[in-house]
């Protein structure tokens, strides 16, 4: 039996201190009607058929040459992150609620809220949520409960669709609406209206947008400030590594700071698991939604580490409760603060450098391609925009032929999107090998066309 | 005591940045350690090892499912061919994964009893909100506005009322019977035309099967309302009880920790829903579309009804390729197995605690997957707590069980021994059982002042929330 | 058992009000209250100038396991609340009457004089 210890000595042992004569009495107190069997699940099958049939599944996705981001990247990942992060005491620990058998993942944890507090210049961290674009409706729900008065959220045109459409189904269940800026067609940036925003709580600040194009950040801040707006940024955290922390950002910086843990040492295995960072200010930490880790002392006095402010969550405050989540992302977060321990301050620059180089490369040389545009001039970190002659997804599928993901049509994050335009992403993964295979594949779909 | 990575600082050449940035948007310091690798190896390891885990300790933590998650459904969700996927990468390029995430869909629905589902969901309690969520949809296409409360028990884990909150509902709480199972009078009573649903885990947080299920099934609808199931024990009926033949209308699945993604010291999990048939217009999106050789997410447009999408992507992928893989091991026999001797075990300590002198909260009851103690009588002799006797048995290297936990009960331990447990192994804990009963009427100074053999003895939450240190 | 001073007045939810003037009034938790609580470790306190109901919750209290509601014993208007608990909530376990006390508060004397006297909230707890 996989995985069940019991020999039938044990069981009829067991069976007979319990007073029940089979497996099947210690069911009785189920109505029979209720009692029942799963036909459609298949019967079992040992671990090497198991393994063959899945390395099988597995074959069916072929390495590519990844230019896809939008949201998620293919960075290096050190060897020794996952390699720890899967040692059975983390792996196979349960949620660090019992802190002397837990220090361990506690004291990473509070490495990990370190890390992100000065990655962003903020002073409170969380230890995750799901991804990021719940924990920026999260942001959104804390900045109501801060603002209890308001009723809107102002969201720029140029955050991620598909984070967009994360705050559509989670925020209107509680009365709140999303009121939309407009960015400028021609700039691809945000401009900023002279209305009336008396309703508004915040403004979400996506320093990197939609079309990989950095903001004007501090004038954003600065024109939130100035109309008493909390300031939500949505960052990048690599791209951190060379752009001005959110902490930092107009006169009295972001209020709150959430991103994408992703690219921090975490695989893009199709979707997810990811995690989802979240620091603020420290005058809002009664409203954190997730857990928090404190540095303590035990009863000798010695340095230890635990869980605090769980009056915040649901297993306490219930209905009351700054927000319904319990399990987070911990194995996630366990590999990311190993992999920013790994790479350092010199390893994350080099690598966000590198990954900022490659685009500027990328993007001059396709430039030159004939009928190929580049609609926006602005600056960008690591991802660009670029107008094809032919439907971006043709564009995309066609290259796919030759092992390189070309990028993500925009068509595809927004159903009303750009036919023509594709986002490029880079990372210091995509050699110069990588970039000539791009340029070469491109250009002979495009001559032929 | 282990210092802080942020003390690993050595100052390196740095090579001028070649930068296409406006100045002003670049940040002039990165206040981060440069450790060595093998200083970071060193210290993640030395971390590990002050952790209690599956790996190395009997964990009978209530509610928590704390079982060995087999190393092959790790494995084979790692694999290259499905962790270095993109996921904008367009779906013919991608038919092996969404093959796998077809068939898991089909095996859930078929062991849920329901019509669809969504594996989206992040976790329980995301699972949960997009449950109560549905419940809300479900009323407002049918122009049943008044419906704006949420029933559930007092027992109740608290991301229930916390997801109710979070989709709009208020919250009425119902209590529960001396024997464990849910009040009928108090049910009818709450009932109404502004009731949207109910929310309740069977077995119920109590360790008992809620008994009169049907007829609660049988009163709420007559109202016009919902069923919520909690997936959060669906570890204790596998393969033998299905929540939609109970009558219940909607549900998640708590994927790590009943299908072998262990707990990762607090996640990731996957709460993929399940639906009746009237639910399904409603569910999360994207969810795997289309047949063999040519499987799809489905987009927004095909589904205007959804309650739309909970995350950037197509939910904990990882976890659920995991989830499809224990299945696949076990077969239908196997899940069967799972919950028979879950039960076994439970039952065994049950009746082997209750020999020792400890008082059971439902001693009538057959105990599901777990059950509860109460040591209110040790409290009331030497003022020895549940929190006691579970730090103690930190000492003993057995991990503490769910204490305080239902609320209802005073003084609580919560036990679920998991069917992966051996029968050694519990007759070891009922050996230290008896040992910290002994010493809780003896000396109980010793289990007021555990733990003694830890990396730390007690800790000072106190401290910890009134300085508030969470960052270096 | 706890301490039940005798000149004060006291609220079935576990408030002590004192009389500081005719109509002005000094709100804590009793002793009792503490008890329940645990360690406090924060408060967040009904604002000055804001008008308040009685048996409405107007704060919170906080220790490391649990969080409570604060409810105001009488309707009326705070005219102070003790700002030095946000830097000392270990007060409201250490000295409940005296610098744990929470807010001040403009009421009728009438609505004072109904609230429980020590024997009755003692009685209240026994059963």
């Amino acid at each position: 039996m996989p995985y069940i210890p019991h020999d039938a000595a044990e069981t009829a042992a067991m069976l007979e201190a319990i007073g029940a004569n089979r497996l099947e009495d210690l069911f009785d107190e189920i109505p029979a009607a209720l009692q029942t069997d799963v036909l459609s699940v298949p019967e079992g099958c040992s671990e090497a058929s198991l393994r063959r049939a899945m390395e099988e599944r597995a074959a069916e996705q072929r390495s590519l040459r990844c230019f896809a981001g939008a949201g998620a990247y293919a960075h290096h990942i050190p060897a020794i992150v996952w390699e720890i992060a899967q040692r059975g005491e983390f792996y196979s620990a349960y949620t660090p609620y019992q802190a002397e058998a837990s220090q361990g993942t506690l004291q990473l944890l509070y490495e990990f809220q370190s890390f992100m507090t000065r990655l962003t210049a903020m002073e409170i961290s969380n230890a995750s949520l799901y991804d990021g674009a719940s924990a920026l409706a999260e942001a959104c729900l804390m900045a109501l409960r801060l603002r209890p008065k308001a009723r809107e959220i102002l969201v720029p045109e140029g955050l991620w669709p598909h984070w967009r459409r994360v705050l559509d189904s989670l925020l209107p269940m509680q009365g709140i609406h999303l009121r939309v800026l407009p960015q400028d067609p021609r700039t691809g940036r945000l401009s900023l209206p002279e209305e009336d925003f008396s309703d508004a709580a915040a403004l979400i600040i996506p320093q990197i947008n939609r079309f990989g194009l950095l903001e004007e950040v501090d004038e954003l801040a600065l024109w939130a400030e100035a109309r008493d707006l909390l300031r939500i940024a949505v960052v990048n955290p690599v791209a951190l590594a060379l752009l001005k922390a959110p902490g930092d950002w107009g006169g009295q910086g972001a209020d709150i700071v959430v991103g994408e843990g992703q690219p921090l040492g975490v695989p893009l295995a199709g979707g997810g698991p990811y995690f989802g960072f979240f620091t603020c200010k420290r005058a809002y930490v009664r409203q954190l939604p997730g857990r928090l880790v404190a540095k303590t002392v035990d009863a000798a006095g010695k340095t230890a580490y635990c869980l605090t402010l769980q009056a915040r969550e649901q297993h306490i405050r219930r209905a009351g409760a700054t927000s319904n989540i319990c399990t987070n992302q911990g194995l996630l977060v366990t590999a990311a603060t190993i992999h920013l321990a790994t790479l350092g301050a010199d390893g994350l620059r080099a690598a966000a450098l590198r990954s900022h180089q490659q685009a500027l490369r990328l993007r001059s040389v396709l430039a030159d391609l004939p009928g190929v545009e580049l609609p926006y001039p602005g600056p960008v970190f690591n991802e660009f925009v670029l107008r094809l002659p032919q439907p971006a997804s043709r564009v995309r599928d066609a290259l796919l032929e030759k092992g390189i993901l070309a990028g993500v049509p925009l068509l595809d994050l927004d159903a009303a999107g750009p036919a023509h335009d594709l986002l490029v992403a880079t990372t210091e993964l995509n050699e110069e090998e990588d970039l000539d295979a791009y340029v070469a594949a491109l250009a002979a779909i495009l001559g032929g066309a | 005591m282990e210092e802080t990575i942020f003390a690993c600082q050595h100052v390196r050449e740095q090579s001028p940045a070649d930068v296409m940035i406006p100045t002003h948007l670049l940040r002039t310091d990165l206040p981060l350690p440069n450790p060595a690798e093998l200083e970071v190896l060193r210290h993640y390891t030395r971390l590990s090892q002050k952790n209690f885990s599956i790996d190395t300790n009997f964990y009978p933590l209530g509610s928590c499912t704390m079982k060995y998650n087999p190393r092959i459904a790790h494995e084979l969700a790692t694999l290259p061919g499905f962790s270095r996927l993109h996921p904008q990468t367009p779906a013919p390029a991608a038919q092996g994964l969404l093959h796998n995430l077809a068939e898991l869909q089909d095996w859930l629905a078929d062991l849920t009893g329901m019509a669809a589902v969504s594996l989206s969901p992040a976790a329980g309690a995301q699972g949960e909100l997009a449950g109560v969520a549905m419940i809300r949809a479900y009323h407002q296409a049918r122009g049943d506005h008044a419906r704006q409360r949420i029933l559930i028990p007092q027992a109740a884990h608290g991301t229930n009322p916390a997801s109710a909150r979070m989709a709009g509902f208020t919250v009425t709480e119902l209590p529960n019977l001396p024997d464990g199972d849910l009040d009928l009078g108090a049910l009818r009573d709450a009932l109404g035309p502004d009731v949207a649903g109910i929310m309740l885990t069977n077995p119920s947080t109590l360790g008992v099967f809620e008994r009169q299920i049907r007829e609660v099934a049988a009163l709420v609808h007559a109202a016009g309302a919902l069923l919520y199931y909690d997936g959060a024990n669906l570890n204790a009926i596998l393969g033998r009880v299905k929540p939609g033949e109970m009558g219940f209308d909607v549900m998640h699945l708590n994927l790590h920790k009943t299908f072998a993604t262990p707990h990762g010291g607090g996640g990731p999990g996957s709460g993929a829903v399940a639906v009746a048939p009237r639910l399904v217009p409603y569910l999360p999106v994207p969810r795997i579309v289309g047949e063999a050789g040519a499987y799809r997410w489905e987009t927004l447009a095909e589904r205007p009804q959804t309650i739309g999408q909970l995350s950037a992507y197509g939910g904990n992928i990882a976890v659920l390729l995991r989830a499809h893989a224990y299945i696949r091991r076990l077969g239908h026999a196997g899940l069967r197995r799972v919950s028979a001797y879950a039960a076994l075990n439970a039952n065994y300590l049950m009746q082997g605690l209750q020999r020792l002198g400890y008082q059971l909260a439902f001693p009538e009851r057959r105990a599901s997957h777990e059950f509860i103690i109460s040591v209110q009588d040790l409290q009331k002799a030497t003022g020895v707590r549940a929190l006691d006797v579970a730090k103690r048995l930190l000492d003993f290297g057995i991990h503490a069980p769910t204490i305080y936990f239902p609320q209802l009960v005073p003084e609580c331990l919560l036990i679920e021994p998991t069917e992966t447990e051996s029968k050694a192994t519990l007759d070891r804990f009922l050996e230290v059982m008896a040992q910290i009963r002994r010493e809780a009427l003896e000396e109980p100074e010793l289990l007021k002042n555990a733990p003694q053999n830890l990396p730390v003895q007690r800790v000072d939450e106190t401290l910890a929330a009134r300085r508030l240190q969470v960052a270096e | 058992m706890s301490e039940l001073p005798a000149q004060l007045r006291y609220s079935k939810t576990h408030e002590w009000v004192a009389q500081l003037a005719p109509g002005h009034f000094r709100v804590g938790i009793t002793d009792h209250a503490q008890e329940l609580l645990g360690d406090v470790v924060f408060v967040e306190l009904p604002q000055a100038g804001q008008e308040v109901e009685a048996e409405a919750a107007c704060g919170v209290i906080e220790s490391v396991k649990a969080a409570s509601d604060l409810y105001s014993p009488l309707s009326g208007k705070i005219v102070a609340s003790n700002t030095e608990l946000a830097d000392n909530p270990q007060w409201l376990n250490e000295k409940p009457y005296d610098q744990g006390w929470i807010f001040e508060i403009e009421a009728a004397d009438g609505d004072f004089a109904k609230l429980l006297d020590a024997e009755a909230y003692q009685q209240s707890l026994g059963a």
